[in-house]
């Protein structure tokens, strides 16, 4: 295990040489390095980390601030595998209520709708109003901008962003970056950012410390999983060439309804569960269509990720957790 | 309706064309002649159009179904046809009346696309 530390600090080491960061720079990192290390060791590979028995007691201890990650509500959806994706959206919202550390905030990586309707949206609401974290911030997903161009999702949850949704904020010494990869997509390519966007995210990083530790959050993943599918956004590589410097960086993504995780650099990648109905894994069935799963396996399949900072620390935790927990008291209020 | 859908995309279609040739019909007559009643039907299926090219005679009404439980759109690339979103079962119908090439696709999975010959 040490040896395989070092190489990887030698890893980081020689990254950083390559993208010229100075020393001081990258000990400055190195808080944020330390960061990624935990998660490399488990990364590289789709990994699945439930809520181990015992885990929400300390879940958050010592953090300087946790926030969590919802992802895929669809409200709207009843089909099989899952008719009442209302009932587990508000699971997820119990489940975040029973954290025993406040999350600041809750990210929504988009398709909070099934079908972009109004109703839809106000469910959404009424739901997320429940949720002892007020500040929810959003980034819409396809479902959320048929018919009208999204529109009405800008309207509702994108008030003061720019272009079709994109925005960016400041928490805690971290900045995060909300994107949108669902707007005016083109016959036969994947996710896109657009022109327009990316010189606003080379303009919103510019002048940046390196060591200010960087979140980026979209609905369709930001790197290729699985481009048959669509599963990946055409553009990525330039924003995330927006993003090499940085000592840390965290990319959160939805739309494919599954946790994958993979670690290149500094940069840490992840999805997250859905709240409504889980999809096959990659090529695994003839399309991406929602994956019917027995009733009783259902709340296995859908979570949430908390996400905990430690910034003195060297400490970011990601943890995945299935709305599924038998030593939640949410766990029995999904109809 | 559903038996003559398959036979105009399916069978039906080398015959179709092997007419159209045989018959040398010149394409490029004007939008103005009554189009025929011919049907043809493009089944939206686990985030595929069916089948990917249709190829039909001038004057076809082309209608697309989605049987996904997920919502798709068909959505000319060109901007000639543009269907509502299609929720599950729902139908979208465009004639054709001018000859040429149609390519098409599904803005919510732009992945998924498609095309329609007109003859």
């Amino acid at each position: 295990m040490p040896d395989k530390k070092k190489n990887l600090i030698d890893q980081s080491l020689q990254d950083l040489n390559n993208d010229g960061v100075d020393r001081r720079g990258f000990l400055k990192c190195m808080a944020w390095a330390g960061t990624g290390l935990a998660w490399t060791m488990s990364g590289g590979i789709p990994v699945s980390r439930a809520f181990a028995k015992g885990y929400g007691k300390d879940a958050g201890k010592g953090a300087d601030f946790t926030f969590v990650q919802i992802s895929d509500s669809h409200i709207g959806f009843n089909k099989p595998a899952n008719p009442d994706v209302t009932a587990t959206l508000q699971t997820a919202i119990n489940k975040i209520n029973a954290m025993p550390h406040k999350p600041d905030f809750i990210i929504h990586t988009g398709d909070l709708s099934q079908l972009s309707k109004p109703s839809e949206f106000d469910t959404l609401d009424q739901v997320l109003k429940g949720a002892s974290a007020k500040q929810v911030y959003f980034v819409p997903g396809e479902h959320d901008m048929l018919s009208d161009n999204g529109e009405q999702f800008l309207q509702r949850y994108g008030k003061g962003t720019k272009g079709t949704g994109w925005y960016s904020f400041d928490h805690k010494g971290v900045h995060f970056v909300g994107l949108v990869n669902v707007a005016n997509l083109k016959a036969g390519g994947m996710g896109s950012l657009g022109h327009e966007q990316l010189e606003w995210l080379a303009d919103d990083l510019h002048g940046r410390s390196a060591s200010t530790p960087i979140v980026l959050f979209a609905h369709i993943p930001l790197w290729t999983i699985y481009p048959d599918w669509g599963w990946g956004t055409d553009d990525s590589e330039q924003a995330l060439s927006y993003v090499k410097r940085f000592g840390s960086v965290t990319v959160l993504n939805g739309h494919i309804h599954q946790i994958m995780q993979k670690v290149e650099g500094k940069v840490s990648f992840h999805t997250a569960m859905s709240t409504a109905f889980p999809q096959p894994a990659p090529g695994t069935a003839p399309s991406a269509g929602p994956m019917k799963v027995p009733a009783d396996q259902l709340q296995r399949v859908l979570g949430i990720t908390d996400v905990n900072y430690l910034v003195s620390g060297r400490s970011l935790a990601v943890v995945d957790s299935p709305l599924w927990d038998s030593g939640s008291p949410a766990s029995g209020n999904a109809g | 309706m559903t038996r003559n859908n398959m036979w105009v995309a399916g069978v039906g279609m080398p015959v179709l064309i092997g007419i159209l040739l045989l018959f040398a019909v010149s394409p490029s007559v004007k939008g103005s002649d009554q189009p025929s009643e011919a049907n043809a039907a493009v089944k939206i299926d686990n985030f595929v159009f069916g089948p990917q090219t249709l190829t039909v005679p001038v004057g076809t009404k082309v209608t697309w179904t989605n049987s996904d439980d997920i919502p798709h759109t068909s959505v000319s690339t060109e901007g000639v046809f543009k269907s509502k979103v299609l929720d599950t079962d729902e139908k979208f119908s465009y004639t054709f009346t001018k000859a040429g090439t149609y390519p098409y696709y599904c803005t919510i999975h732009p992945k998924m696309t498609g095309k329609v010959v007109v003859q």
